[in-house]
């Protein structure tokens, strides 16, 4: 079974995440880190691979050329392979070129099975997997937080407004699956040291049919509208008190 | 004269408040505004839709798409955007509104900006980063796509009547392949935390299953009722029918205490109508902070048992 994986290199959070006010884009000249939110898909896939003892797991990205090195926290939990569509055309892609890019590099892999994570950490997207799966004229299921593959079916149980749903789709199909799906195990060192080594291929815009079209504009950015008075404090020991008094007297103890 | 379809997602007999909310922002903008059902047996609910500002609804009822699955809505919009030549779709945030409007984004070329809070008919504004920063959005293709963020319009009802109209619907084969094997409907079970005047809630920052064990003393302390976030439910430590955000419920209390729970937009737009919002988080940095009047940097394990003991004591 061949698993393709979609990851998104985003700034750390840590780094803190800001919008660039020249380009009004997300400023990535931090640091890049696998989003969280796709540990769990690289978990799932490197689970679904152990459980069928066979099989291969390639992470898909598009990126700058340095989300490579992001990319390689995916080989050090267990990927095989890392492929990352990378061109200055792509630059500013939205959804319509990023999917274009994506179900290009998937194309060429034509997994059994595509992966992603719930949303996206930068954005809080969550729209990328339905465009994939339409460009690659697929079955998509989303938002899972349990996966069968039974045969040549998988089986996803996902929540909506509603409760639970459960939703089988033939092979090769697409699928997003919710953090609550596993736990992402951390890359031991071994891992690590190994991440280096595995198969990491860079593809153009042309390698993938060429840069997508732009959608959508960014027109104005500014602040937020200002907190009321929120107040901020450390637990010295003394907290629960302080929230008593603060519920005093708000009179609502 | 912009021409807006608006996506009216239904679950069991009812049009969603979500889109319904759409109708009544794309009516006030001035544009011309028409609605889509897609199910099976939708007739008589797709006509409500007149009363609450939609001029046309479309109606595809068909058994094959009688399950609320993304693809095949995908081809019946696609198919009245081109044949009506609508110039602006617009949905309201769910998980089946997300994925047929990412699906149309793709098949028809269209731009796609989501989470929008409002729409002046030309420039939509979508606070982004965990509502750090407003961003003000356009579109750059003929056909534009939007989702709103869930809870932000409120529909208003117009008294208006909508013609109804039948789409034939044509499937692409793989809009069929995802299968429904069983439907969500609404669990009712337990007490509904929708009337509580307090509302303790836990999120992944429990740490374990277990510890509801501390939302549920404080809660009982308090005189109110435990809640919890899509992660944990998703996760199985608690039930859904306590859920609270995006795919949960909606809560106003005039309490709402927070254990653990870092402040994701889907679950902001949950309970940020709460009056009082406390927030206990050993992260500094978690996003709960920016909205909550009450922030408390520390370990819930030392703070909440504690504070339950002095809201016991205060009470005598």
């Amino acid at each position: 079974m061949k698993i393709a994986v979609c990851v998104k290199a985003v700034p750390d959070a840590a780094s803190g995440r800001r919008l660039d006010p020249g380009t009004k884009r997300l400023d990535r000249s931090s640091e890049l880190a696998i989003s969280d939110f796709d540990t769990y898909a690289v978990e799932e896939g490197l689970k679904l691979k152990e459980a069928a003892g066979e099989g291969e797991v390639v992470v898909v990205s598009m990126g700058p050329e340095r989300a490579m090195d992001a990319l390689r926290k995916a080989l050090a939990m267990g990927a095989d392979r890392a492929v990352l569509v990378s061109d200055a055309s792509l630059e500013g892609a939205d959804l319509l070129g990023t999917a274009k890019a994506l179900a290009g590099a998937l194309e060429k892999e034509a997994p059994d099975l595509v992966l992603f994570g719930q949303q996206s950490a930068d954005g809080g997207g969550a729209v990328l997997w339905a465009a994939v799966a339409e460009k690659l004229r697929r079955p998509v299921i989303s938002q899972a937080s349990e996966l069968t593959v039974e045969g040549d079916s998988v089986t996803g149980k996902r929540q909506t407004e509603f409760g639970y749903d459960s939703i089988r789709a033939p092979l090769p199909a697409i699928v997003a699956v919710s953090d609550a799906i596993n736990t992402p195990r951390y890359p031991s060192l071994k891992g690590i040291m190994g991440a280096k080594k595995k198969p990491q291929d860079m593809l153009s815009a042309g390698d993938v049919g060429g840069a997508g079209e732009v959608g959508t504009t960014v027109v104005e950015l500014s602040p937020p509208p200002a907190r009321g008075e929120a107040r901020k404090i450390e637990d010295d020991g003394s907290a629960a008190e302080k929230i008593v008094e603060f519920l005093a007297e708000k009179r609502l103890v | 004269m912009a021409k807006t379809l608006v996506f009216l997602e239904h679950h069991d007999d009812a049009i969603q408040k979500g889109p319904l909310g759409v109708l009544a922002k794309a009516a006030q903008v001035g544009a011309d505004v028409d609605g889509v059902v897609v199910g099976s047996g939708v007739k008589e609910l797709a006509a409500r839709a007149g009363a609450f500002g939609a001029q046309t609804v479309h109606v595809a009822d068909d058994e094959r798409v009688a399950a609320p699955l993304p693809q095949p809505r995908v081809d019946v919009l696609a198919k009245l955007v081109r044949d009506e030549e609508y110039d602006t779709v617009l949905f309201a945030q769910s998980i089946l509104a997300a994925d047929v409007a990412a699906g149309l984004a793709a098949r028809l070329n269209a731009g796609l900006n989501w989470g929008l809070v409002d729409f002046d008919g030309e420039t939509g504004r979508a606070p982004q980063l965990q509502d750090t920063v407003v961003v003000d959005v356009g579109w750059s293709t003929p056909v534009r796509l939007g989702i709103f963020r869930a809870g932000a319009l409120d529909p208003s009802e117009t008294g208006g009547s909508a013609e109804v109209r039948d789409v034939a619907v044509e499937l692409e084969d793989f809009s069929t392949q995802a299968e429904m094997l069983e439907q969500a409907h609404a669990e009712q079970q337990g007490p509904s935390i929708e009337d509580a005047d307090v509302i303790v809630a836990g999120g992944r920052g429990l740490g374990e299953p277990e510890k509801f064990a501390l939302a549920e003393e404080l809660a009982k302390a308090l005189g109110g009722a435990v809640a919890a976030t899509r992660a944990v439910v998703d996760a199985g430590w608690y039930p859904y029918s306590a859920q609270v955000g995006q795919t949960g419920k909606t809560v106003s209390p005039k309490l709402y205490v927070a254990l653990g729970i870092s402040g994701a937009i889907q679950h902001k737009v949950g309970m940020q109508g709460s009056n009082v919002i406390v927030a206990i988080n050993k992260d500094p940095n978690a996003p709960i902070f920016e909205f909550s009047d009450l922030g408390v940097v520390g370990d819930l394990n030392q703070i909440a048992p504690k504070l339950a003991e002095l809201v016991r004591a205060r009470k005598g």
